[in-house]
């Protein structure tokens, strides 16, 4: 291989990394006070900086860490907070499967890497890119990699000052993750216009919000809307 | 700074569990064939999952998240995602103030 055209390669690959952490902007902003709420929680909770980075480097999922650091007392009940993290990452089983189909462009060992950052937000943006046009790694990577690392930094800054951000609401701050995901649904029903799984989603993900205590309702909401359209298929099809 | 065996264990688990999930779907798919009433399904998940994720905040929370819902999907119509979110929180932080 010639030198040019390894050099195209690897301009290629910087060009795709930094349009994926470019339209990764909104997200990167909606995290900071997600981050700093929860690393202030986890000190609150016993918790030093050190072991509140560790959490977030090892198992990189907001809303279980959140869960765990809200279980967290001495003794650690251990096997209560795996368990929960377990039912609460359960839709990230739904979420990698629905990714496979467009992850062609990715070696075995890129791909398991890149399923280590599946956080929802990722997850999100990755799929809005494949409605577009091919998901490359350099893409994804440029997703994932800015993310990781801020949602390390601001939950140890959270940890290190503690309770900074104390009414996020009133900034909005909590409404921007949410208007992330409606773009990027709205955006994706623009390519796939269907109303049936998302009728079915919103109305058993609400009634699971009511009922049942925690994020339940995200994965079941997740089923429900899937298993709709997957009924919705004639048998001789 | 300490670090407590106990919680690293803790975090070890969670690890476990999580990137179990997270590769475990993946990996089902990739290895069993996949028939159209599966097919059908995988395709929904991301417009079932991210509805179920957000449907609390933009349905069930107050008029203010509602409206503010209403607003972002009305300028993501025309306008660039950054815009449209910005626009979405702008209409959150002014309507909760009047509203509230």
């Amino acid at each position: 291989m010639s030198t040019t055209e390894l050099r195209g390669r690897s301009d290629r690959w910087r060009i795709d990394f930094l349009l994926g952490a470019w339209q990764m902007l909104p997200l990167l902003i909606s995290v900071i006070p997600f981050g700093l709420i929860l690393g202030a929680a986890a000190t609150d909770k016993g918790l030093s900086p050190l072991e509140t980075m560790l959490m977030s480097g090892l198992v990189f999922a907001g809303s279980a860490q959140f869960v765990a650091a809200g279980l967290w007392h001495h003794p650690v009940p251990i096997l209560v907070i795996v368990a929960s993290t377990a039912l609460i990452n359960s839709r990230h089983l739904l979420m990698g499967a629905a990714l496979e189909s467009y992850m062609r462009l990715f070696r075995p060992a890129q791909a398991y890497l890149a399923l280590f950052f599946l956080a929802d937000e990722i997850w999100a943006t990755a799929l809005r890119r494949a409605a577009e046009g091919p998901l490359t790694p350099a893409y994804y990577f440029g997703l994932a990699i800015p993310f990781y690392l801020s949602w390390l930094f601001w939950t140890m800054l959270g940890a290190f000052v503690g309770g900074v951000i104390t009414h996020a609401e009133r900034y909005g701050f909590d409404f921007a993750f949410a208007a992330v995901f409606l773009v990027i649904l709205f955006g994706l029903w623009k390519h796939q216009r269907r109303l049936l799984p998302i009728a079915v989603s919103a109305a058993v993900a609400l009634l699971v919000w009511k009922l049942v205590p925690g994020v339940w309702y995200i994965f079941a909401g997740g089923l429900a809307g899937t298993a709709a359209a997957a009924l919705m298929v004639r048998s001789e099809a | 700074m300490r670090v407590d065996p106990v919680a690293l264990l803790t975090f070890l688990g969670m690890l476990a569990v999580t990137y179990g999930a997270r590769i475990g779907g993946y990996w089902f798919v990739q290895r069993f064939t996949v028939g159209p009433r599966l097919k059908a399904g995988l395709e929904a998940v991301p417009l079932a999952v991210l509805t179920a994720i957000i449907a609390p905040i933009v349905l069930a929370t107050g008029p203010a998240e509602s409206l503010a819902a209403l607003a972002t999907l009305l300028l993501a119509w025309r306008l660039p995602v950054l815009a449209a979110v910005l626009g979405g929180i702008l209409t959150v932080v002014l309507l909760r103030a009047v509203l509230t």
